[in-house]
C-alpha cells in the first residue's frame, strides 16, 4: 500500500471519527460545556439593581471574593463572611473525605476478600444506595437526626436523655449527611484496586516476619494507592460544590459554597458574584483534578 | 435509531402541548394558596391553575427579572409593589375588567404603594413576630430581645426566617431607629446587634409551621397567620409582638408584563375579590385579606385569635415597611451578607 | 486466590476491619430501611410508628401536583435517556478501536466534562444561558430540561457501550466486510445486536440519572415545571409528612428494579467472554 492512500485512509478514518461524534459534542457544547464560558462572561460585569446584570465592565464580582468594602468607613477588608464559607466547605470536604476513606477502606477490602458469590451480594449492596436518589438519601438521614426524629424519639423513649440533642442545623450533620451520601463513591474504586491485588505479596510480606502495620503500610498502601486517590477525589469533588445536603441538614445557616451560589442568584442579586463563586469553585475543582491525574500517571507509569 | 428520534419528538411535542390553553401560571409564596380556592375556581371556569413557590420577596422578584420564567400573575409584598412598577415587570389592570374590585375594602383601597389599586390586589395582610413555645419559655415574649438578645431558655433554639426586609427592620427598630435607615450609627448598632445574636440562633429557614407544630423548632421569628396554623396543632405555640416595634405587611397579586393567560388571569384577579373566596383565602393561610364581607366566610376563631388581633397595646407598634432607598438597600445587604455567612 | 489469602493474612488479622464492614453496611442501609418502613406508617409521623397502613401511597399519588411531577420526570427521563443514548452509541463508535489521536482526547474529554464540573456551576450557567434563549424566543416548554438532562446523562449512557465495543471480537465485523457488507449492514447486522445489552444498560443509567437530577432541574424548569425531585425538596423543606416517604419509597424501588436488571445485562454481557 502506498503511504498517500494510507493517509488518505486515515483522513477518511478521522473524518467519520468526527462525524460521528459530533452529535454529542453538540448536546455537551449546548447543555453543558458552551454555557460555562457565559459564567465567565458574567463575572466581569456589573450587578443589576434586583438581580441580573447590566452591561459594561466591573472587576467588582473578582474583587468581592476576597474582599468587601466596609459599609460604614468605606475602606475595604478582608470579605469575612465569604471566607468563612470557603472555609467551612474545604474543612467539611476534608473531614468528609478522609472519614469515607477511613472507614471505605476497611469495608472494601472486607469485600475484597470474600468469597465471589458474597462479593457480588456485597458489591451490589453498595451499589444501590450510590444509585439511590441523593436527595431521598439525605431525606432520609434528617428523618434519622431530626430533634423528633428516630434517634431522638428512641433516646428519649428508652429515657437516656429528656430534652432533643440538637443534630440537625449543624456543621455536623452537614458532614454526617454527606459522609454517608458519597461513602459508596469511596468504596467502589478503593475495591476495584483491592481486587487487583495479588494476595501472595502479603504472604511474602508476612514470611519476611513483617509486622501487620508494617505490610499495611509498605505493601497494601502503595499498590492501592491510585484506588485511594480516584476515591478521595470522587468525594472530594462533589462534597466541595455539596448543594442539597448542607440546604435540607444545613438549615440556611451554615451554607456551603454551592448554597452560596445559589443565594446570589436569588435573595442576593449579586450574578457577577456568583458567576464569580461558580468559576472559582471551578478552579478548585480543576486544581484537584490536576493534582489526581499527575499522580495516577506517574503510577501508571512505574506499574 | 429513526423510531427513538421519533419517539423522542412525539414527547417533546407532547410536553409542549400541554402548556397550552385554560391555564394560568401562579407564583406564590410557598404554603400560601388554598387548594379549595384553585379546585373551585377551576370548577367555575374550567381554568386549571397551576402554582409554583417561592420563599422570599428576593428570590421571585430575582426569577421575575431574569425573565422567561413563565408566570402570569406573582404576589410581591408592599414594599416590592413600586420595584415591579418602575422596573415594568408588571403592567397596569384594566379595572374595567374586574367588576369585583369595589370589593376591597376602604382603608385596602388608596395604599401608599398603590394608590388606587390599579395594579395590584389585595391577597392577604399580617405582622411578623416571634413564635415561641410556652413549655420552653413562659416569660413575656412580647420583645425582639426573644431573637436579638435571648433568655437562656432560648439559646440555640430559635429560628430567624431569612426574610432580609422583616428581621433589619426589626433589629433596626429594636436599637431605637425605623425601617430603611440611613443613619449609619443606628445600622452600626443593629448589625452589632444581629451579629452578637446570631451564635444563638438554631438556623435561618423557611417552613417552620410543621416545624413548630412537631417541636422540631421551639421558637421564630415567622408571620403570624403560619403560627396560628401551627398553633391549632400545637397549643404551646404562642405568638408574640415586639414591643419595639414589628413589621406589618401586605402581599398583593400583580399581573406581569409578559404574562401569557391574561384573560384566565383577569378572571382569577376577579374571582379572588369575591368574598367568599376572599374568605377561603384567609380561612387556609389564616391571615386577614382587604375584601369587605368576607370575615363571614372566615372560621369563627379567626375572629379571636390572638395572632390575628393584634392587642391594643402593641397596636401601635406595628408598621408598614416602606420601599428602601437604594443606599438603604445597599447598607441592608451589607449587613445581611455578613450576618448570612 | 481468596484461599491463600484467608490462610496467611486473614482479614481477622487487620483488627475491626471486619466490625468496621459490617457497621458501614448497616449504617448504609439502616436510613433508608427506616424511611421505607416508615411509608407504611398508619400514623401522620414519620417517626413514631403507629401501626402497618398503606394509605400514604394512594394519597400522595391523588395529590396532584405529585401526579403531574411523577409523569413529568418519567417524560423527561425518557426523553434524555433515549437522546443520551443515541449519540453516546454513535460517539462510541466514532472514538474507540482506533488509533489514539488528540482529537480523541478531546472527544473523551468532552463527553466525561459532566462528571467533573461541579452540578451547581453547570445549573447557574444553564439558568442564564436559557434565560436568554426563553425571553428571545418566547418557548418556555420542557425542550430545555430534556436538553440539560440529556448532555448530563451522555456520559453515563457512554462508557457502558465504550467498555462493551473495546471488549467485542472484531472478527465478526472483517467477516462480515469480506462477504461485502456494507458498512451500515455489518453495523445493523453484526455491531449493533452485540452492543445491545450495553445500550440498555448505558439507556438505564441514563434513565436513573436524570430521574434523581435535583440542581439543574431547579434552576432551569420555568412555571410549573416541578419534577419529582424538586417538588420533594420543596416538601422536605415545609411540610414533612409521610407523603415523601411514600414518593421516596416508590423512587428507591424504580432504582432497585432498574439496577438490578442491568446487572442481569451486563452478567450476560459478560459470561460469552469467559
Amino acid at each position: 500500500m502506498s503511504s498517500a492512500a494510507e493517509i488518505a485512509a486515515e483522513r477518511k478514518e478521522r473524518r467519520r471519527s468526527w462525524l460521528l461524534s459530533a452529535p454529542a459534542l453538540f448536546v455537551l457544547l449546548f447543555a453543558a460545556s458552551g454555557p460555562l464560558l457565559i459564567i465567565l462572561v458574567y463575572s466581569f460585569l456589573p450587578p443589576g439593581k434586583y438581580g441580573n446584570v447590566e452591561w459594561g465592565f466591573s472587576l467588582d464580582a473578582w474583587v468581592g471574593i476576597l474582599y468587601s468594602r466596609d459599609i460604614f468607613d468605606g475602606t475595604y477588608k478582608l470579605a469575612d463572611a465569604h471566607l468563612t464559607i470557603f472555609w467551612r466547605s474545604l474543612k467539611l470536604s476534608l473531614y468528609t473525605t478522609l472519614f469515607t476513606f477511613l472507614v471505605g477502606f476497611p469495608t472494601a477490602w472486607f469485600i475484597a476478600t470474600r468469597s465471589a458469590q458474597m462479593r457480588a451480594v456485597l458489591l451490589f449492596l453498595i451499589t444501590i444506595p450510590f444509585w439511590t436518589n441523593l436527595l431521598v438519601r439525605t431525606f432520609a438521614i434528617n428523618q434519622l437526626i431530626r430533634n423528633e426524629g428516630v434517634v431522638n424519639t428512641f433516646l428519649i423513649w428508652t429515657g437516656v436523655i429528656d430534652t432533643p440533642i440538637q443534630i440537625v442545623y449543624t456543621d455536623f450533620a452537614v458532614f454526617l449527611g454527606m459522609t454517608y451520601v458519597y461513602l459508596p463513591l469511596m468504596v467502589l474504586p478503593l475495591y476495584a484496586t483491592i481486587d487487583r491485588f495479588d494476595m501472595r505479596l502479603l504472604e511474602a510480606g508476612c514470611d519476611l516476619y513483617a509486622s501487620r502495620w508494617q505490610v499495611l503500610r509498605h505493601v497494601i498502601v502503595p499498590v492501592v494507592k491510585p484506588g485511594i486517590i480516584a476515591g478521595s477525589i470522587l468525594v472530594f469533588i462533589p462534597s466541595l460544590g455539596a448543594y442539597v445536603t448542607p440546604r435540607i441538614l444545613g438549615g440556611g445557616r451554615n451554607m456551603m459554597i454551592g448554597n452560596f451560589i445559589d443565594l446570589q442568584f436569588g435573595a442576593g442579586r449579586n450574578w457577577p458574584l456568583g458567576a464569580a463563586l461558580s468559576v472559582t469553585l471551578l478552579l478548585a475543582v480543576a486544581v484537584a483534578l490536576f493534582v489526581y491525574v499527575r499522580y495516577a500517571t506517574r503510577d501508571d507509569n512505574r506499574v | 435509531m429513526k423510531i427513538l428520534m421519533s419517539a423522542a419528538a412525539a414527547l417533546l411535542a407532547g410536553a409542549v402541548a400541554a402548556n397550552a390553553e385554560g391555564e394560568l401560571q401562579l407564583f406564590n409564596w410557598g404554603d400560601y394558596t388554598s387548594p379549595e380556592l384553585l379546585e373551585k375556581f377551576e370548577n367555575e371556569t374550567g381554568i386549571k391553575v397551576t402554582v409554583s413557590d417561592y420563599d422570599s420577596n428576593d428570590t421571585a422578584l430575582a426569577k421575575v427579572e431574569a425573565g422567561g420564567g413563565g408566570y402570569d400573575l406573582v404576589v410581591p409584598s408592599a414594599n416590592y409593589v413600586q420595584i415591579y412598577v418602575e422596573k415594568g415587570l408588571i403592567q397596569e389592570l384594566d379595572l374595567s375588567r374586574l367588576p369585583n374590585h369595589s370589593n376591597i375594602a376602604a382603608e385596602w383601597l388608596d395604599v401608599p404603594w398603590d394608590p388606587g389599586r390599579k395594579y395590584t390586589i389585595p391577597w392577604q395582610w399580617g405582622s411578623v413576630g416571634i413564635a415561641v413555645n410556652s413549655d420552653t419559655y413562659s416569660g413575656d415574649i412580647n420583645t425582639s430581645a426573644m431573637f436579638l438578645d435571648p433568655p437562656e431558655e432560648l439559646v440555640g433554639k430559635i429560628n430567624v426566617a431569612p426574610e432580609m426586609n422583616d428581621v433589619m427592620s426589626l433589629a433596626l427598630m429594636y436599637v431605637g431607629g425605623e425601617a430603611c435607615s440611613e443613619d449609619t450609627e443606628v445600622l452600626k448598632k443593629a448589625r452589632d446587634v444581629l451579629m452578637a445574636a446570631k451564635p444563638k440562633w438554631q438556623s435561618m429557614d423557611y417552613g417552620a409551621t410543621p416545624k413548630l407544630a412537631s417541636n422540631d423548632m421551639l421558637a421564630s421569628v415567622y408571620w403570624n397567620g403560619a403560627v396560628f396554623r401551627a398553633r391549632l396543632e400545637n397549643d404551646k405555640v404562642k405568638f408574640g409582638y415586639p414591643k419595639e416595634g414589628f413589621p406589618l405587611w401586605m402581599d398583593s397579586v400583580a399581573m406581569l408584563s409578559d404574562a401569557k393567560n391574561v384573560d384566565e388571569a383577569y378572571a382569577f384577579l376577579n374571582f379572588i375579590m369575591e368574598p367568599e373566596n376572599a374568605g377561603l383565602i384567609s380561612a387556609f393561610a389564616r391571615y386577614a385579606n382587604g375584601i369587605e364581607g368576607s370575615e363571614e366566610f372566615m372560621p369563627a376563631d379567626m375572629e379571636t385569635a390572638p395572632e390575628i388581633v393584634i392587642p391594643d397595646e402593641y397596636k401601635s407598634a406595628g408598621k408598614f415597611l416602606p420601599t428602601c432607598s437604594p443606599k438603604a438597600l445597599e447598607y441592608y445587604t451589607a449587613i445581611w451578607t455578613e450576618l448570612r455567612k | 486466590m481468596t484461599i491463600v489469602s484467608d490462610r496467611a493474612f486473614s482479614v481477622s488479622r487487620l483488627p475491626g476491619f471486619a466490625t468496621i464492614a459490617v457497621t458501614v453496611l448497616v449504617m448504609l442501609y439502616l436510613p433508608i430501611v427506616l424511611l421505607v418502613l416508615f411509608a407504611f406508617n398508619a400514623g401522620p409521623s414519620p417517626a413514631i410508628w403507629e401501626g402497618f397502613s398503606l394509605h400514604w401511597f394512594p394519597r400522595a399519588w391523588a395529590n396532584e401536583q405529585v401526579k403531574e411531577a411523577t409523569i413529568r420526570s418519567l417524560v423527561i427521563a425518557t426523553s434524555a435517556a433515549i437522546i443520551s443514548t443515541s449519540v453516546a452509541v454513535l460517539a462510541a463508535l466514532g472514538t474507540t478501536r482506533r488509533r489514539k489521536s488528540p482529537g480523541q482526547t478531546f472527544v473523551y474529554l468532552m463527553i466525561n466534562q459532566p462528571l467533573m464540573v461541579p452540578e451547581i456551576v453547570t445549573a447557574v450557567a444553564l439558568l442564564i444561558l436559557f434565560g436568554f434563549i426563553k425571553v428571545a424566543t418566547g418557548y418556555q416548554g420542557l425542550g430545555y430540561l430534556i436538553l440539560a438532562h440529556s448532555a448530563f446523562c451522555i456520559p453515563f449512557a457512554y462508557l457502558p457501550i465504550r467498555a462493551r465495543l473495546e471488549g467485542m471480537d472484531i472478527t465478526l465485523e472483517i467477516a462480515a466486510a469480506d462477504l461485502y457488507a456494507t458498512p451500515w449492514q455489518a453495523f445493523r447486522h453484526v455491531t449493533l445486536p452485540m452492543l445491545m445489552p450495553a445500550v440498555a444498560a448505558g439507556f438505564m443509567l441514563a434513565f436513573i440519572t436524570s430521574l434523581d437530577d435535583v440542581i439543574i432541574s431547579l434552576f432551569v424548569k420555568s412555571a410549573g415545571q416541578d419534577t419529582l425531585p424538586t417538588y420533594m425538596l420543596g416538601q422536605i423543606r415545609r411540610n414533612m409528612t409521610v407523603e415523601v416517604n411514600a414518593i421516596s419509597t416508590l423512587l428507591i424501588g424504580l432504582t432497585v428494579i432498574l439496577l438490578t436488571a442491568f446487572f442481569l445485562l451486563t452478567r450476560e454481557r459478560n459470561r460469552p467472554q469467559k
